[in-house]
């Protein structure tokens, strides 16, 4: 228990280590721990903006599927009103065209009727001249007659 | 137990003698043969034992410390790196909270401390006979395998760290500053100089006398207590030892620990101006 050199040769000792540990050992564990937790920090702030950007992004989609349901309904309705609009004036074409052919055919018709009379008339004076005379048996003077067979083709 | 039947003070003196080797006034350059050799030797001696013991801790952690600082990565840590980053954190935490300066150094210089000194307060924890026993097959009288229980190791500490407290607090504060702080502090005034000057000197020769009496204490004495222990018969002692070596698991780490914060503490007072 005598204090002698040994103080001395433990101070030196100590020297030396602590210059060793501060030169060779300190600087890469540190560098190394120092680095991890930056990348650690790194990675956590990445996560966190990531999570941010995914419901940014779930939101963003979430909007756009709103927005696609709207313009969907609103071009259904515009399609429901189209196809009655469109029924509708098909059935007013309809209507006119029918009555459009209905007319033209009564108008034929009459026509038809007023041709037939025509010519009725003709046959049934010259018939009834014939008939006449036949009746008379003898010859009538057209011309004396005129009047009355005017008369008779107008009472047909 | 060394020699044939030696009495009990016999068995604790030879425990407690350091292999010493040195200049004796009648032999010369020589191993102490004796306790009174290795005292007639006076300053000029060498424990070869003390010594031995705590350089081959000091290599041992430089060796494992620049084996994890090699494998160093920035991924996931393993095995041996796992361990050194912790204890480097935990001495990085503690320089960060106890010294409120710059310097690049301290860190290095506390890590070293710490883990050097557990080292060597570790080496308690082997059985007392294990090594004296062996070595003295060997040849060798003496073999003290605790460095921190020879007061010259633990002042030797100290003596570097008191250097360092010399040394930064002049290249902070100045030659004048440091002269300042010693003969105007606590009370400034010219005719209290003196007073001053007694004041602060026992005070700062006291900082590094603690700091080595205070570990070397805590380590003699339970290295004693070990070797009266070691004195029971064979049967009893574990029923003393086991304890003791348990309790001193928590002694070995909180004087490393002590001697460590105490150490960065000083410094940091040496950085601060007044």
């Amino acid at each position: 228990m005598n204090i002698n050199m040994t103080l001395i040769g433990q101070t030196i000792a100590f020297a030396i280590f602590v210059w060793f540990c501060t030169k060779y050992v300190w600087p890469p564990i540190s560098n190394a721990l120092h680095e991890r937790q930056k990348r650690i920090a790194d990675g956590l702030d990445a996560a966190s903006r990531a999570t941010r950007d995914l419901e940014l992004a779930q939101e963003r989609a979430n909007e756009t599927l709103r927005e696609s349901k709207e313009q969907a309904s609103q071009i259904l309705e515009q399609a429901n009103k189209r196809s009655s609009q469109m029924i509708e004036e098909a059935r007013e074409q309809a209507r006119n065209e029918g009555e459009r052919i209905v007319a033209s055919a009564r108008a034929e018709i009459d026509q038809e009727v007023q041709r037939a009379k025509e010519e009725l008339r003709a046959q049934v004076s010259h018939l009834a001249v014939s008939g006449a005379e036949r009746v008379l048996e003898a010859s009538v003077d057209e011309k004396a007659h005129r009047k009355l067979l005017d008369k008779l083709a107008a009472e047909l | 137990m060394a020699g044939n039947n030696p009495s009990p003070t016999e068995y604790i003196q030879h425990h407690l003698q350091n292999l010493t080797f040195g200049y004796h006034p009648e032999n010369g350059w020589s191993m102490a043969h004796s306790a009174l050799e290795a005292r007639e030797m006076g300053f000029w001696a060498l424990h070869l034992d003390t010594m031995g013991w705590s350089i081959a801790m000091g290599a041992l952690f430089i060796w494992l410390f620049r084996k994890a600082g090699r494998m160093a990565t920035t991924g996931v840590p393993s095995g041996l790196q796992n361990a050194v980053e912790m204890v480097v954190e935990f001495i990085e935490n503690l320089v960060r909270s106890a010294f409120h300066g710059r310097n690049p150094v301290i860190a290095p210089l506390a890590l070293t401390l710490f883990v050097w000194i557990l080292l060597m307060n570790t080496l308690k924890i082997i059985p007392v006979d294990y090594f004296p026993e062996l070595f003295i097959r060997l040849g060798v009288d003496y073999m003290k395998i605790v460095p921190t229980t020879d007061p010259n190791a633990t002042l030797g500490m100290a003596l570097g760290v008191f250097c360092l407290i010399i040394y930064y607090s002049i290249k902070v504060k100045g030659a004048g500053g440091f002269a300042k702080e010693l003969s105007l502090t606590p009370f400034n005034h010219w005719a209290l100089i003196p007073f001053n000057l007694v004041l602060e000197v026992i005070g700062l020769l006291v900082k590094p006398l603690g700091l080595g009496l205070r570990l070397f204490g805590n380590m003699f004495a339970g290295e004693v207590i070990f070797i009266l222990i070691a004195l029971l018969p064979f049967w009893a002692i574990w029923l003393l030892d086991v304890p003791w070596a348990i309790f001193h698991i928590l002694v070995v780490t909180l004087q490393a620990f002590i001697f460590t914060v105490l150490s960065i503490v000083y410094l940091s007072a040496a950085h601060e101006h007044h």
